[in-house]
Protein backbone atom coordinates (compact mmCIF):
# COMPACT_ATOMS: atom_id res chain seq x y z
CA UNK A 1 0.00 0.00 0.00
CA UNK A 2 1.60 3.20 -0.90
CA UNK A 3 2.29 5.74 2.05
CA UNK A 4 -0.45 8.08 0.88
CA UNK A 5 -3.51 5.22 1.21
CA UNK A 6 -1.96 3.80 4.03
CA UNK A 7 -2.07 7.17 5.67
CA UNK A 8 -5.88 7.71 4.91
CA UNK A 9 -6.63 3.94 6.16
CA UNK A 10 -5.21 4.58 9.57
CA UNK A 11 -7.10 8.10 10.14
CA UNK A 12 -10.29 6.05 9.59
CA UNK A 13 -9.04 3.10 11.86
CA UNK A 14 -7.91 6.11 14.46
CA UNK A 15 -11.05 8.06 14.11
CA UNK A 16 -13.80 4.90 14.53
CA UNK A 17 -11.37 4.16 17.33
CA UNK A 18 -11.83 7.72 18.95
CA UNK A 19 -15.59 7.28 18.14
CA UNK A 20 -15.52 3.59 20.37
CA UNK A 21 -13.54 5.13 23.15
CA UNK A 22 -15.37 8.51 23.39
CA UNK A 23 -18.45 6.58 23.92
CA UNK A 24 -16.89 4.32 26.60
CA UNK A 25 -15.53 7.12 28.48
CA UNK A 26 -18.99 8.86 28.69
CA UNK A 27 -20.13 5.51 30.44
CA UNK A 28 -16.81 4.21 32.55
CA UNK A 29 -15.94 5.02 36.23
CA UNK A 30 -16.69 5.03 39.88
CA UNK A 31 -20.53 5.40 38.87
CA UNK A 32 -20.80 2.96 35.50
CA UNK A 33 -23.80 4.67 33.55
CA UNK A 34 -25.05 2.46 30.92
CA UNK A 35 -27.12 5.18 28.33
CA UNK A 36 -29.78 1.90 28.42
CA UNK A 37 -30.21 2.01 32.17
CA UNK A 38 -30.62 5.82 32.52
CA UNK A 39 -33.49 7.05 34.24
CA UNK A 40 -35.52 10.45 32.78
CA UNK A 41 -34.29 13.63 33.57
CA UNK A 42 -34.01 13.49 37.61
CA UNK A 43 -31.59 10.76 37.29
CA UNK A 44 -28.64 11.97 38.73
CA UNK A 45 -26.44 10.38 36.76
CA UNK A 46 -26.89 12.42 33.98
CA UNK A 47 -25.99 15.05 36.02
CA UNK A 48 -22.43 13.04 36.29
CA UNK A 49 -22.51 12.43 32.09
CA UNK A 50 -23.26 16.03 31.68
CA UNK A 51 -21.44 17.77 33.82
CA UNK A 52 -18.18 15.90 34.38
CA UNK A 53 -18.00 12.93 31.69
CA UNK A 54 -18.15 15.02 28.58
CA UNK A 55 -16.22 17.62 29.12
CA UNK A 56 -13.76 15.38 30.79
CA UNK A 57 -13.65 13.39 27.36
CA UNK A 58 -13.73 16.28 25.31
CA UNK A 59 -10.77 17.73 27.16
CA UNK A 60 -9.24 14.12 26.46
CA UNK A 61 -9.57 14.43 23.08
CA UNK A 62 -8.47 17.93 22.64
CA UNK A 63 -5.50 17.25 24.91
CA UNK A 64 -4.20 14.00 23.88
CA UNK A 65 -4.56 15.78 20.06
CA UNK A 66 -2.61 18.87 21.31
CA UNK A 67 0.29 17.03 22.95
CA UNK A 68 0.42 14.60 19.62
CA UNK A 69 0.03 16.68 17.13
CA UNK A 70 3.18 19.02 18.56
CA UNK A 71 5.08 15.82 18.99
CA UNK A 72 5.04 15.25 15.55
CA UNK A 73 5.85 18.66 14.56
CA UNK A 74 8.44 19.03 16.72
CA UNK A 75 10.32 15.51 15.60
CA UNK A 76 9.82 16.94 11.99
CA UNK A 77 11.57 19.86 12.69
CA UNK A 78 13.89 18.92 14.96
CA UNK A 79 14.53 15.55 12.55
CA UNK A 80 14.77 14.39 16.44
CA UNK A 81 12.73 11.21 17.09
CA UNK A 82 13.25 11.82 20.92
CA UNK A 83 12.17 15.59 20.39
CA UNK A 84 8.31 16.23 22.47
CA UNK A 85 7.05 19.30 23.81
CA UNK A 86 8.27 18.89 27.15
CA UNK A 87 11.88 18.92 26.02
CA UNK A 88 11.76 22.26 24.44
CA UNK A 89 10.99 23.37 27.45
CA UNK A 90 7.43 25.01 26.78
CA UNK A 91 5.00 22.24 28.82
CA UNK A 92 7.48 23.45 32.00
CA UNK A 93 7.18 26.76 31.21
CA UNK A 94 3.26 26.66 30.81
CA UNK A 95 3.21 24.65 34.88
CA UNK A 96 5.33 27.40 36.10
CA UNK A 97 2.77 30.11 34.93
CA UNK A 98 0.10 27.94 36.72
CA UNK A 99 2.50 26.76 40.04
CA UNK A 100 3.40 30.57 40.62
CA UNK A 101 -1.17 31.73 40.69
CA UNK A 102 -1.03 29.07 43.29
CA UNK A 103 1.85 30.34 45.08
CA UNK A 104 0.64 34.04 45.40
CA UNK A 105 -2.60 32.54 45.88
CA UNK A 106 -4.52 34.18 42.97
CA UNK A 107 -6.32 30.84 41.92
CA UNK A 108 -8.86 31.76 44.68
CA UNK A 109 -9.64 35.11 43.30
CA UNK A 110 -10.80 33.66 39.94
CA UNK A 111 -10.81 30.59 38.24
CA UNK A 112 -9.27 32.45 35.83
CA UNK A 113 -6.14 33.46 36.78
CA UNK A 114 -4.64 29.85 36.43
CA UNK A 115 -5.38 29.04 33.05
CA UNK A 116 -4.60 32.73 32.14
CA UNK A 117 -0.95 32.93 33.43
CA UNK A 118 -0.52 28.92 32.24
CA UNK A 119 -1.13 30.32 28.89
CA UNK A 120 1.32 33.28 29.52
CA UNK A 121 3.97 31.10 30.76
CA UNK A 122 3.63 28.73 27.24
CA UNK A 123 3.57 31.97 25.11
CA UNK A 124 6.69 34.04 27.14
CA UNK A 125 8.47 30.63 26.75
CA UNK A 126 7.74 30.42 23.23
CA UNK A 127 9.40 33.65 22.79
CA UNK A 128 11.97 32.98 24.85
CA UNK A 129 12.79 29.87 23.09
CA UNK A 130 12.88 31.62 19.66
CA UNK A 131 14.63 34.53 21.25
CA UNK A 132 17.85 31.87 22.86
CA UNK A 133 17.61 29.89 19.34
CA UNK A 134 18.49 33.15 17.32
CA UNK A 135 18.04 34.46 14.32
CA UNK A 136 20.52 31.40 12.43
CA UNK A 137 17.02 28.78 13.04
CA UNK A 138 19.28 25.74 13.46
CA UNK A 139 17.37 22.83 14.99
CA UNK A 140 20.24 21.98 17.54
CA UNK A 141 20.00 25.29 19.22
CA UNK A 142 15.93 25.48 19.15
CA UNK A 143 16.48 22.25 21.29
CA UNK A 144 19.41 23.54 23.29
CA UNK A 145 17.39 26.12 24.07
CA UNK A 146 14.30 24.15 25.27
CA UNK A 147 16.45 22.12 27.67
CA UNK A 148 17.34 25.41 29.10
CA UNK A 149 14.10 26.49 29.47
CA UNK A 150 12.62 23.55 30.77
CA UNK A 151 15.86 23.98 33.32
CA UNK A 152 14.81 27.68 34.28
CA UNK A 153 11.37 26.52 35.04
CA UNK A 154 12.01 23.59 36.62
CA UNK A 155 13.82 25.43 39.38
CA UNK A 156 11.07 28.00 39.08
CA UNK A 157 8.76 25.37 40.09
CA UNK A 158 10.82 23.58 42.76
CA UNK A 159 11.51 27.28 44.29
CA UNK A 160 7.83 27.89 44.24
CA UNK A 161 7.27 24.75 46.10
CA UNK A 162 9.80 25.72 48.46
CA UNK A 163 8.13 28.79 49.53
CA UNK A 164 4.66 27.90 49.17
CA UNK A 165 2.86 30.18 52.11
CA UNK A 166 0.13 28.09 52.89
CA UNK A 167 0.04 24.30 53.95
CA UNK A 168 -1.87 22.67 51.06
CA UNK A 169 -0.21 24.80 48.35
CA UNK A 170 2.46 22.30 48.11
CA UNK A 171 0.04 19.46 47.48
CA UNK A 172 -1.96 21.70 45.27
CA UNK A 173 1.00 22.49 43.17
CA UNK A 174 2.15 18.86 43.02
CA UNK A 175 -1.58 17.60 42.26
CA UNK A 176 -1.48 20.04 39.51
CA UNK A 177 1.73 19.23 37.82
CA UNK A 178 0.77 15.70 37.88
CA UNK A 179 -1.71 16.03 34.89
CA UNK A 180 -5.13 15.10 35.19
CA UNK A 181 -8.29 15.41 33.55
CA UNK A 182 -10.43 14.99 36.62
CA UNK A 183 -12.91 17.50 38.30
CA UNK A 184 -12.78 19.40 34.28
CA UNK A 185 -15.77 21.21 33.03
CA UNK A 186 -17.09 22.70 30.31
CA UNK A 187 -15.65 25.92 31.09
CA UNK A 188 -12.02 24.19 30.64
CA UNK A 189 -13.30 22.85 27.51
CA UNK A 190 -14.42 26.90 26.19
CA UNK A 191 -10.89 27.83 27.01
CA UNK A 192 -8.82 25.40 25.36
CA UNK A 193 -10.59 24.30 22.40
CA UNK A 194 -10.26 27.39 20.30
CA UNK A 195 -6.68 28.08 21.13
CA UNK A 196 -5.70 24.30 20.28
CA UNK A 197 -7.61 24.70 17.34
CA UNK A 198 -5.49 27.22 16.37
CA UNK A 199 -2.43 26.14 17.33
CA UNK A 200 -3.14 22.79 15.19
CA UNK A 201 -4.03 24.61 12.54
CA UNK A 202 -1.01 26.48 12.29
CA UNK A 203 0.96 23.50 12.99
CA UNK A 204 -0.69 21.26 10.06
CA UNK A 205 0.09 24.31 8.07
CA UNK A 206 4.26 23.22 8.31
CA UNK A 207 3.63 19.93 6.40
CA UNK A 208 5.31 21.19 3.73
CA UNK A 209 8.42 22.65 5.23
CA UNK A 210 8.58 19.82 7.79
CA UNK A 211 8.92 17.41 4.37
CA UNK A 212 11.88 19.56 3.10
CA UNK A 213 13.91 19.85 6.02
CA UNK A 214 14.23 15.85 5.45
CA UNK A 215 17.00 17.27 4.00
CA UNK A 216 18.28 19.01 6.77
CA UNK A 217 18.26 23.08 7.00
CA UNK A 218 20.38 23.42 4.10
CA UNK A 219 18.14 20.98 1.73
CA UNK A 220 15.01 22.36 3.07
CA UNK A 221 16.20 26.37 2.12
CA UNK A 222 17.20 25.03 -1.28
CA UNK A 223 14.10 24.03 -1.46
CA UNK A 224 12.37 27.29 -1.10
CA UNK A 225 11.41 26.75 2.10
CA UNK A 226 12.08 29.84 5.01
CA UNK A 227 13.27 28.64 8.25
CA UNK A 228 13.08 31.40 10.31
CA UNK A 229 9.23 31.37 9.48
CA UNK A 230 9.26 27.81 10.15
CA UNK A 231 10.63 27.88 13.42
CA UNK A 232 7.88 30.97 14.00
CA UNK A 233 4.95 29.03 12.82
CA UNK A 234 6.39 25.93 14.81
CA UNK A 235 6.86 28.04 17.86
CA UNK A 236 3.32 29.92 17.64
CA UNK A 237 1.60 26.89 17.15
CA UNK A 238 2.79 24.69 19.82
CA UNK A 239 2.66 27.38 22.49
CA UNK A 240 -0.96 27.85 21.96
CA UNK A 241 -2.07 24.01 21.80
CA UNK A 242 0.25 22.81 24.54
CA UNK A 243 -0.15 26.11 26.71
CA UNK A 244 -3.77 25.53 26.16
CA UNK A 245 -3.69 22.17 26.94
CA UNK A 246 -1.18 22.38 30.11
CA UNK A 247 -3.39 24.90 31.64
CA UNK A 248 -6.71 22.94 31.64
CA UNK A 249 -5.08 19.89 32.41
CA UNK A 250 -1.43 19.97 34.07
CA UNK A 251 1.36 18.33 32.52
CA UNK A 252 1.14 15.30 30.65
CA UNK A 253 3.90 13.82 29.24
CA UNK A 254 5.20 11.61 26.57
CA UNK A 255 1.95 11.94 24.47
CA UNK A 256 4.34 13.68 22.13
CA UNK A 257 6.87 11.13 21.86
CA UNK A 258 5.36 7.80 21.81
CA UNK A 259 2.19 8.47 19.20
CA UNK A 260 4.76 10.03 16.47
CA UNK A 261 6.65 6.83 16.60
CA UNK A 262 3.75 4.29 16.66
CA UNK A 263 2.26 6.40 13.37
CA UNK A 264 5.51 6.44 11.59
CA UNK A 265 6.08 2.71 12.49
CA UNK A 266 2.44 2.18 10.56
CA UNK A 267 2.53 4.70 7.79
CA UNK A 268 6.51 5.25 6.82
CA UNK A 269 8.27 8.64 7.56
CA UNK A 270 7.30 11.43 5.95
CA UNK A 271 6.46 14.15 8.78
CA UNK A 272 3.60 15.46 6.89
CA UNK A 273 1.85 12.34 6.86
CA UNK A 274 1.83 11.79 10.24
CA UNK A 275 0.35 14.95 11.43
CA UNK A 276 -2.99 14.35 11.57
CA UNK A 277 -2.57 10.62 12.79
CA UNK A 278 -0.48 11.77 15.42
CA UNK A 279 -3.25 14.11 16.38
CA UNK A 280 -5.76 10.95 16.07
CA UNK A 281 -3.92 8.72 18.06
CA UNK A 282 -2.76 11.32 20.74
CA UNK A 283 -6.61 11.89 21.60
CA UNK A 284 -6.83 7.52 21.56
CA UNK A 285 -4.01 7.33 23.76
CA UNK A 286 -4.92 10.15 26.21
CA UNK A 287 -8.35 8.98 26.21
CA UNK A 288 -7.97 5.26 26.65
CA UNK A 289 -5.50 6.33 29.98
CA UNK A 290 -8.23 8.39 31.50
CA UNK A 291 -10.61 5.81 30.98
CA UNK A 292 -7.67 3.01 32.49
CA UNK A 293 -7.33 5.44 35.78
CA UNK A 294 -10.84 5.60 36.72
CA UNK A 295 -11.95 1.96 36.90
CA UNK A 296 -8.27 0.90 38.63
CA UNK A 297 -9.96 0.55 42.10
CA UNK A 298 -8.07 2.48 44.60
CA UNK A 299 -9.37 5.14 47.80
CA UNK A 300 -7.70 7.88 45.36
CA UNK A 301 -7.87 8.05 41.92
CA UNK A 302 -4.30 7.93 39.76
CA UNK A 303 -3.47 10.85 37.78
CA UNK A 304 -3.86 9.59 34.25
CA UNK A 305 -0.21 12.54 34.27
CA UNK A 306 1.01 9.50 35.78
CA UNK A 307 0.16 6.73 34.07
CA UNK A 308 1.59 7.96 30.86
CA UNK A 309 5.01 8.47 32.78
CA UNK A 310 4.62 5.05 33.80
CA UNK A 311 4.22 3.79 30.00
CA UNK A 312 6.04 6.53 28.58
CA UNK A 313 9.53 6.53 30.32
CA UNK A 314 10.66 2.68 29.64
CA UNK A 315 9.48 3.70 26.14
CA UNK A 316 11.84 6.53 25.99
CA UNK A 317 14.56 4.24 27.47
CA UNK A 318 14.08 1.71 24.76
CA UNK A 319 14.61 4.42 21.93
CA UNK A 320 17.15 5.35 23.33
CA UNK A 321 18.86 2.52 23.16
CA UNK A 322 17.44 1.61 19.90
CA UNK A 323 19.06 5.20 18.48
CA UNK A 324 22.53 4.07 20.31
CA UNK A 325 22.20 0.88 18.30
CA UNK A 326 22.11 2.31 15.23
CA UNK A 327 24.96 4.82 16.04
CA UNK A 328 27.47 2.41 17.48
CA UNK B 1 30.89 34.53 -29.18
CA UNK B 2 27.50 32.57 -28.35
CA UNK B 3 25.30 34.09 -30.68
CA UNK B 4 22.42 35.82 -28.97
CA UNK B 5 19.75 33.47 -30.16
CA UNK B 6 20.79 30.81 -29.20
CA UNK B 7 22.05 31.55 -25.93
CA UNK B 8 18.29 32.75 -25.45
CA UNK B 9 17.71 29.55 -26.53
CA UNK B 10 19.69 27.81 -24.01
CA UNK B 11 17.92 29.44 -20.73
CA UNK B 12 18.88 32.23 -18.48
CA UNK B 13 22.53 32.57 -17.63
CA UNK B 14 23.92 32.52 -13.73
CA UNK B 15 26.78 34.87 -12.90
CA UNK B 16 28.84 35.98 -9.91
CA UNK B 17 29.96 39.76 -10.18
CA UNK B 18 33.15 40.50 -7.65
CA UNK B 19 31.54 38.33 -5.27
CA UNK B 20 33.36 38.65 -1.55
CA UNK B 21 32.56 36.45 1.23
CA UNK B 22 34.68 36.37 4.45
CA UNK B 23 34.56 33.41 6.82
CA UNK B 24 36.67 34.04 10.01
CA UNK B 25 37.95 37.39 8.96
CA UNK B 26 39.61 35.41 5.81
CA UNK B 27 38.08 36.33 2.08
CA UNK B 28 37.23 32.77 1.04
CA UNK B 29 35.22 33.97 -1.99
CA UNK B 30 37.50 36.83 -3.25
CA UNK B 31 35.98 39.22 -5.96
CA UNK B 32 35.09 36.62 -7.84
CA UNK B 33 33.47 37.19 -11.36
CA UNK B 34 32.23 34.21 -13.09
CA UNK B 35 29.56 33.37 -16.26
CA UNK B 36 28.27 30.44 -15.93
CA UNK B 37 26.99 29.12 -19.61
CA UNK B 38 23.71 26.96 -19.51
CA UNK B 39 23.72 23.66 -21.50
CA UNK B 40 27.12 22.67 -20.53
CA UNK B 41 28.81 21.26 -17.81
CA UNK B 42 31.74 23.26 -15.45
CA UNK B 43 33.29 21.86 -12.90
CA UNK B 44 34.75 24.16 -9.75
CA UNK B 45 38.07 22.71 -8.95
CA UNK B 46 40.94 23.82 -6.41
CA UNK B 47 42.20 22.70 -3.26
CA UNK B 48 40.84 22.26 0.00
CA UNK B 49 39.83 25.27 1.48
CA UNK B 50 39.95 27.34 -1.91
CA UNK B 51 36.09 28.18 -1.60
CA UNK B 52 34.50 25.81 -3.34
CA UNK B 53 31.52 25.20 -1.77
CA UNK B 54 31.59 28.76 -0.44
CA UNK B 55 31.25 30.29 -4.14
CA UNK B 56 28.61 27.38 -4.69
CA UNK B 57 25.82 28.46 -2.40
CA UNK B 58 26.38 31.60 -2.72
CA UNK B 59 25.74 30.67 -6.98
CA UNK B 60 22.60 29.06 -5.49
CA UNK B 61 21.45 31.94 -4.15
CA UNK B 62 21.91 30.32 -0.16
CA UNK B 63 24.51 32.64 0.96
CA UNK B 64 24.82 36.29 0.36
CA UNK B 65 27.59 37.63 0.04
CA UNK B 66 29.14 40.80 1.91
CA UNK B 67 30.02 42.37 -1.63
CA UNK B 68 29.27 41.75 -5.71
CA UNK B 69 25.69 39.86 -6.44
CA UNK B 70 24.77 36.46 -8.10
CA UNK B 71 22.57 36.85 -11.20
CA UNK B 72 20.28 34.58 -12.74
CA UNK B 73 18.62 35.55 -16.07
CA UNK B 74 20.35 38.97 -15.28
CA UNK B 75 18.29 39.59 -11.92
CA UNK B 76 20.25 39.51 -8.63
CA UNK B 77 19.48 36.13 -7.31
CA UNK B 78 18.59 37.79 -3.56
CA UNK B 79 15.92 39.37 -5.11
CA UNK B 80 13.67 36.80 -6.02
CA UNK B 81 11.61 34.82 -3.26
CA UNK B 82 12.61 31.80 -2.17
CA UNK B 83 10.42 29.74 -3.82
CA UNK B 84 11.02 31.06 -7.12
CA UNK B 85 14.84 30.80 -6.63
CA UNK B 86 14.32 27.19 -5.66
CA UNK B 87 12.22 26.64 -9.54
CA UNK B 88 15.15 27.39 -10.93
CA UNK B 89 18.45 26.16 -9.05
CA UNK B 90 18.60 22.69 -7.96
CA UNK B 91 21.05 22.04 -5.48
CA UNK B 92 22.75 19.19 -3.84
CA UNK B 93 24.83 19.93 -1.03
CA UNK B 94 28.26 18.45 -0.22
CA UNK B 95 27.18 16.16 2.48
CA UNK B 96 23.15 15.54 1.69
CA UNK B 97 20.88 14.41 4.64
CA UNK B 98 18.15 12.00 5.01
CA UNK B 99 16.59 12.54 8.25
CA UNK B 100 13.81 10.07 7.77
CA UNK B 101 13.48 6.45 6.17
CA UNK B 102 11.67 6.66 3.01
CA UNK B 103 11.14 5.16 -0.05
CA UNK B 104 12.70 6.42 -3.42
CA UNK B 105 9.74 7.89 -5.13
CA UNK B 106 8.60 9.89 -1.70
CA UNK B 107 12.15 11.11 -1.60
CA UNK B 108 12.02 12.37 -5.00
CA UNK B 109 8.69 14.24 -4.64
CA UNK B 110 10.71 16.55 -2.23
CA UNK B 111 12.58 17.93 -5.23
CA UNK B 112 8.77 19.23 -5.91
CA UNK B 113 8.53 21.72 -2.91
CA UNK B 114 8.02 24.91 -4.58
CA UNK B 115 6.02 24.13 -7.43
CA UNK B 116 3.28 22.47 -4.53
CA UNK B 117 0.56 24.73 -3.59
CA UNK B 118 -1.66 24.28 -0.15
CA UNK B 119 -3.43 21.76 -1.91
CA UNK B 120 -0.67 19.01 -2.40
CA UNK B 121 0.72 17.76 -6.04
CA UNK B 122 -0.67 17.76 -9.30
CA UNK B 123 -0.37 15.73 -12.30
CA UNK B 124 2.25 18.12 -13.53
CA UNK B 125 4.10 17.08 -10.65
CA UNK B 126 3.79 13.33 -10.48
CA UNK B 127 4.95 13.29 -14.10
CA UNK B 128 7.79 15.37 -13.44
CA UNK B 129 9.18 13.28 -10.66
CA UNK B 130 8.29 10.16 -12.94
CA UNK B 131 10.44 11.75 -15.49
CA UNK B 132 13.31 12.34 -13.19
CA UNK B 133 13.06 8.63 -12.21
CA UNK B 134 13.20 7.52 -15.26
CA UNK B 135 16.62 9.78 -16.54
CA UNK B 136 18.13 8.63 -13.56
CA UNK B 137 17.25 4.80 -14.55
CA UNK B 138 15.60 4.86 -10.91
CA UNK B 139 12.13 3.79 -11.48
CA UNK B 140 12.49 0.05 -10.56
CA UNK B 141 14.01 1.06 -7.04
CA UNK B 142 10.67 3.68 -6.55
CA UNK B 143 9.10 1.65 -3.88
CA UNK B 144 12.66 0.99 -2.06
CA UNK B 145 13.87 2.35 1.17
CA UNK B 146 16.40 5.11 0.05
CA UNK B 147 17.94 3.92 3.53
CA UNK B 148 18.79 0.37 1.82
CA UNK B 149 20.38 1.76 -1.48
CA UNK B 150 23.96 0.93 -2.52
CA UNK B 151 26.28 4.27 -2.90
CA UNK B 152 25.48 4.01 -6.31
CA UNK B 153 21.99 4.32 -6.29
CA UNK B 154 21.59 7.05 -3.85
CA UNK B 155 24.24 9.47 -5.70
CA UNK B 156 21.11 8.61 -8.75
CA UNK B 157 18.17 8.82 -6.68
CA UNK B 158 19.59 12.42 -5.05
CA UNK B 159 20.09 14.12 -8.62
CA UNK B 160 16.29 12.46 -9.26
CA UNK B 161 15.34 14.43 -6.65
CA UNK B 162 16.90 17.86 -7.57
CA UNK B 163 15.96 17.12 -11.37
CA UNK B 164 12.53 16.87 -9.85
CA UNK B 165 12.30 20.32 -9.50
CA UNK B 166 12.81 20.94 -13.26
CA UNK B 167 15.47 23.99 -12.25
CA UNK B 168 16.83 25.43 -15.02
CA UNK B 169 20.39 25.36 -12.92
CA UNK B 170 21.52 22.18 -11.29
CA UNK B 171 24.85 23.34 -8.55
CA UNK B 172 26.15 19.60 -7.25
CA UNK B 173 28.93 20.26 -4.32
CA UNK B 174 30.83 17.22 -4.77
CA UNK B 175 28.47 14.98 -6.05
CA UNK B 176 31.12 12.07 -7.19
CA UNK B 177 32.41 12.26 -3.69
CA UNK B 178 32.39 8.33 -1.79
CA UNK B 179 31.57 6.83 -5.28
CA UNK B 180 33.59 3.74 -6.96
CA UNK B 181 35.13 4.16 -10.22
CA UNK B 182 32.33 2.90 -12.22
CA UNK B 183 29.54 4.67 -10.14
CA UNK B 184 31.99 7.97 -11.04
CA UNK B 185 31.51 7.79 -14.51
CA UNK B 186 27.59 6.35 -14.42
CA UNK B 187 27.36 10.16 -12.10
CA UNK B 188 29.43 11.92 -14.46
CA UNK B 189 28.15 10.95 -18.02
CA UNK B 190 24.10 11.16 -15.82
CA UNK B 191 25.05 14.71 -15.47
CA UNK B 192 26.67 15.26 -19.16
CA UNK B 193 22.96 14.37 -19.95
CA UNK B 194 21.47 16.89 -17.96
CA UNK B 195 23.40 19.45 -19.70
CA UNK B 196 23.02 17.96 -23.30
CA UNK B 197 19.01 18.82 -22.23
CA UNK B 198 19.82 22.59 -21.55
CA UNK B 199 20.38 22.85 -17.87
CA UNK B 200 23.27 24.31 -16.40
CA UNK B 201 25.22 21.61 -14.33
CA UNK B 202 27.96 23.24 -11.99
CA UNK B 203 30.49 20.89 -10.05
CA UNK B 204 32.83 20.46 -7.45
CA UNK B 205 35.28 17.86 -8.05
CA UNK B 206 38.73 16.53 -6.57
CA UNK B 207 39.45 14.15 -9.08
CA UNK B 208 40.97 16.21 -12.03
CA UNK B 209 40.88 13.76 -14.18
CA UNK B 210 37.24 13.39 -14.11
CA UNK B 211 36.85 16.46 -13.75
CA UNK B 212 38.74 17.06 -17.27
CA UNK B 213 36.47 14.10 -18.71
CA UNK B 214 33.43 15.10 -17.48
CA UNK B 215 33.36 19.50 -17.70
CA UNK B 216 33.35 20.93 -20.92
CA UNK B 217 34.15 24.27 -18.77
CA UNK B 218 36.69 24.15 -15.91
CA UNK B 219 37.06 26.97 -12.99
CA UNK B 220 40.06 26.45 -10.87
CA UNK B 221 40.25 28.28 -7.72
CA UNK B 222 42.69 28.91 -4.89
CA UNK B 223 42.48 31.22 -1.38
CA UNK B 224 39.30 32.62 -2.94
CA UNK B 225 40.30 33.66 -6.27
CA UNK B 226 39.74 32.28 -9.73
CA UNK B 227 43.17 31.36 -11.10
CA UNK B 228 42.00 29.85 -14.25
CA UNK B 229 39.31 29.52 -16.53
CA UNK B 230 38.39 27.90 -19.72
CA UNK B 231 38.69 23.96 -21.49
CA UNK B 232 40.22 21.51 -19.48
CA UNK B 233 43.14 21.83 -21.16
CA UNK B 234 43.76 25.67 -20.79
CA UNK B 235 42.27 25.66 -16.96
CA UNK B 236 44.15 22.99 -15.63
CA UNK B 237 47.72 23.88 -17.43
CA UNK B 238 50.56 22.50 -15.75
CA UNK B 239 51.39 26.41 -14.47
CA UNK B 240 48.36 26.37 -12.98
CA UNK B 241 48.58 23.21 -11.27
CA UNK B 242 51.76 24.74 -9.58
CA UNK B 243 50.22 27.20 -8.40
CA UNK B 244 47.14 26.25 -7.34
CA UNK B 245 48.06 22.29 -5.58
CA UNK B 246 51.94 23.01 -5.38
CA UNK B 247 52.39 19.45 -7.70
CA UNK B 248 53.76 18.86 -10.62
CA UNK B 249 51.82 17.44 -13.86
CA UNK B 250 51.66 17.16 -16.96
CA UNK B 251 49.18 16.34 -20.25
CA UNK B 252 49.94 13.37 -21.83
CA UNK B 253 48.11 11.55 -24.38
CA UNK B 254 46.21 8.48 -23.53
CA UNK B 255 43.86 6.20 -25.54
CA UNK B 256 40.88 8.03 -24.65
CA UNK B 257 42.18 11.58 -25.04
CA UNK B 258 43.92 13.93 -23.02
CA UNK B 259 45.23 12.33 -19.46
CA UNK B 260 46.52 14.29 -16.58
CA UNK B 261 49.77 12.40 -15.21
CA UNK B 262 50.01 13.49 -12.09
CA UNK B 263 54.37 13.40 -11.31
CA UNK B 264 54.42 14.79 -7.72
CA UNK B 265 54.92 17.10 -5.28
CA UNK B 266 56.34 20.48 -6.38
CA UNK B 267 59.13 20.98 -3.89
Amino acid sequence: MRPAHAGWALNLGLLSLLVALAALAVIAGRVWTPIDHLGGADDTRWLIITQLRIPRTLLGILVGAALGLSGATLQGYTRNALADPGVLGVSSMAALGAVLTLYFNLAGASPWWLPTFAIGGAAIGVVLLVLVAGPIGEAVSFLLAGVILSSIASAGVALALSLAPNPWASSEITTWLMGSLADRSIVDVRLAAPLIIVGGAILLATARSLDALTLGEIGARSLGISLRRTQLMIALGVGLACGAAVAVTGVIGFVGLIVPHLVRWLIGGRPSGLLVPSALAGANLLLAADILVRVIPGANEVHVGVVMAALGAPFFLVLLIVQRRRLA
Amino acid sequence: MTDPVSKELLGEGLAAEALVVHLGGRAVVDHVDLALRPGEVTAIVGPNGAGKSTLMSCLAGLRRSERGAVNLGGRPIAALDDRERARRVGYLPQTPEIAWRLDVHTFVRLGRTAHTGLFGEGASDAAAVDRALESTAMTAFAERDITTLSGGERARALIARALAGEPTWLLADEPLTGLDLGHQLDAADLLRRIAQGGVGVVVTLHDLSFAARTADRIVVMAEGRILADGSPIEALSPDVLKRAYAVNARWVTGVSGPLLDIVGRDV
